[in-house]
């Protein structure tokens, strides 16, 4: 199991809960231990180093020393807290007498002996999105996603030096196992504008306008982000900026791990993902009606050509499907049950009524080898009943 | 004669104050030799007085105080896609960051809002350990006489669990505390 010192920063749990949320979720899909640092503090992010170079390399170096105890490496989601703490690594490695002074600033010891990682690195390089696309049990089917790196996870390249700093892979790579479709674009790593949309929305605003028109004009329906900062901007500051610029995007924003989890078969609330500013549940409902209707088509035609192939089926391998189906039932009703029937509710009192019926499990098992069409309304047929058992 | 630059002799001390803030930023200002790069892929250089390229030539030509006061320093959002791309190595970035610290500590400030922000977003780390967005907001708004700016958008934050009025308190604020006060002592040095 991959184990982190997990450094959430101060976004995570607020103005990006869900990206904290998915975070979490993300990890206990994909088996990665996260161990909070103890006591963590801000790394100082952008007005840190606007301000005082020997406090913005400090602060981190704090978290640092605190992870060297811990002997972990740092897993830091956020973009801002990931490049401020690899670039305290940096400066300690790199000069005794900087590494001397941040040591006394802090007054604890740090000698640059851990590493902080990008959730993008971890997922694409260590995980791997062959691990991830195992996990998916509801693929992203058809979802159009601008993959939206930002800048601080690409830049400086000394610092960072995990992916291409002009058309980077990482994020397409995961989104892609989560079965969406990464779309190519050319603002992928264009600047949102960070602080200055705050701070100077007449600058600020144009930049955000600049990186949803060209997402949209290249035929993205959403956009998918890693950095905290980037994603607030994008999502709670859309409204204005169509305001501005007399435009409509409606682009829901996404973070890379709420993907995962939705991907993986949470809920959108279990994944934050109802948390956003610009409507995410009535576009992640059509992606799920997209996903519905690809897997029909897929059994469909699975079924005919099976159909075409085979025109007397061998009995005797008839019976051995229908016992190999019947031990799926036995072994895993859940996850038998979720392939006849979509709704999760609904799929769990089927699981009451095949675990305690052992005819009527045989019977499916028949039914699914068989005829999957039949077995699916004998499903219904099941739970309408046993629903109507319970309600008399 | 539009666009020609005036010329006047380098004085010493504007030389020195150029040295100090390319060791700050650790680059050389006489590596660029002017292709513009650095302003073609800027994101903000729309809105910039001096464009990146145009800044580095004022150092080259030793116009350190016009520099410092250009309003581009603030625009400069730290993307770092001009020190990415530069053929010749210039951390330009970096240097940005070293006039904005320059012109902090010689209270050059052409952007007040920029600067206010940072001031209040360290204000809140300095007191409580990690970033205080409710008092970021007051703070910023109290200072630059925008009070309702972004009002509307604090119910529907809080409705999102994305914004709590208190602030968050680490156990060791005061450790904080000290790591503010101990690199402005030796921060200078």
């Amino acid at each position: 199991m991959k184990e982190f010192a997990y450094y959430p920063g101060c976004s995570l749990d607020s103005s990006a809960i869900e990206y904290g949320m998915s975070m979490e979720r993300t990890a206990d899909i994909l088996g990665i231990k996260l161990v909070e640092l103890e006591d963590w503090s801000c790394c100082g992010a952008t007005s840190g180093h606007n301000t005082d170079h020997l406090l913005s390399l400090a602060l981190p170096a704090r978290n640092l020393a605190i992870a060297e105890k811990m002997g972990l490496n740092v897993l830091a989601p956020c973009a801002a807290c990931y490049s401020r703490h690899r670039a305290a690594e940096h400066a300690i490695r790199s000069s005794k007498s900087m590494g001397d002074k941040i040591r006394e600033v802090i007054d604890m010891d740090v000698q640059g002996t851990v590493e902080t990682l990008s959730i993008l690195d971890v997922l694409a390089n260590d995980i791997g999105p062959d691990q991830i696309s195992q996990k998916v049990t509801k693929p992203l089917t058809g979802m159009k996603a601008a993959c939206y790196y930002g800048c601080l996870l690409v830049r400086p390249v000394e610092i960072t030096g995990f992916d291409d700093p002009e058309d980077p892979q990482s994020m397409d790579k995961i989104v892609k196992a989560t079965g969406a479709t990464p779309i190519d674009w050319s603002y992928k790593t264009e600047c949102c504008g960070a602080a200055l949309v705050t701070s100077r929305p007449d600058v600020g605003n144009r930049m955000l306008y600049n990186v949803l028109r060209n997402a949209q004009e290249s035929g993205a329906d959403c956009i998918v982000t890693a950095c905290p900062l980037c994603g607030l901007n994008l999502d709670m500051r859309q409204a204005a900026v169509e305001k501005e610029f007399k435009t409509k995007f409606n682009l829901p924003v996404f973070y890379v791990t709420e993907l995962i989890a939705l991907a993986c078969g949470d809920t959108p609330k279990q994944a934050g993902s109802d948390r956003h500013f610009v409507d995410t549940l009535k576009y992640l409902s059509q992606i799920e009606v997209n996903r519905v209707r690809a897997a029909s088509e897929k059994a469909e035609q699975k079924a005919e050509a099976t159909e075409s192939e085979t025109e007397a089926p061998d009995p005797e391998a008839t019976q051995k499907k229908i016992d190999a189906m019947l031990k799926g039932w036995q072994k895993n009703p859940a996850k038998m049950a979720a392939r006849l029937i979509e709704d999760e509710e609904r799929a769990a009192v089927l699981v009451e009524v095949m675990t305690g019926d052992k005819k009527k499990m045989t019977r499916l098992a028949e039914l699914m080898v068989t005829d999957a069409d039949k077995a699916v309304k004998a499903a219904e047929a099941f739970i309408t009943a046993e629903l109507k058992k319970k309600q008399a | 004669m539009g666009n020609a630059v005036t010329l006047i002799p380098a004085r010493e001390q504007d030389r020195q104050l150029i040295s100090k803030v390319e060791k700050e930023a650790g680059t050389s200002i006489n590596l660029c030799y002017q292709c513009g790069k650095c302003t073609a892929g800027c994101p903000a250089a729309f809105a910039m007085d001096y464009p990146p390229r145009q800044i580095i030539r004022l150092l080259q030509l030793n116009l350190v105080d016009q520099a410092l006061e250009a309003g581009s320093i603030w625009i400069c959002a730290s993307c770092e896609t001009c020190s990415a791309r530069c053929p010749r190595g210039v951390d330009i970035a970096a240097l940005m960051d070293a006039m904005r610290r320059e012109a902090l500590q010689q209270g050059k400030i052409t952007d007040k809002k920029v600067a206010a922000f940072n001031k209040a977003f360290l204000n809140g780390v300095k007191n409580f350990g990690k970033a205080y967005e409710a008092g970021l907001l007051m703070q910023y708004n109290l200072t630059t006489g925008q009070l309702l700016k972004d009002a509307g958008l604090g119910l529907p934050m809080m409705k999102r669990g994305k914004v709590s009025m208190l602030p968050h308190s680490i156990k060791g604020k005061d450790e904080i505390k000290k790591i503010f006060d101990r690199a402005e002592q030796l921060g200078g040095e």
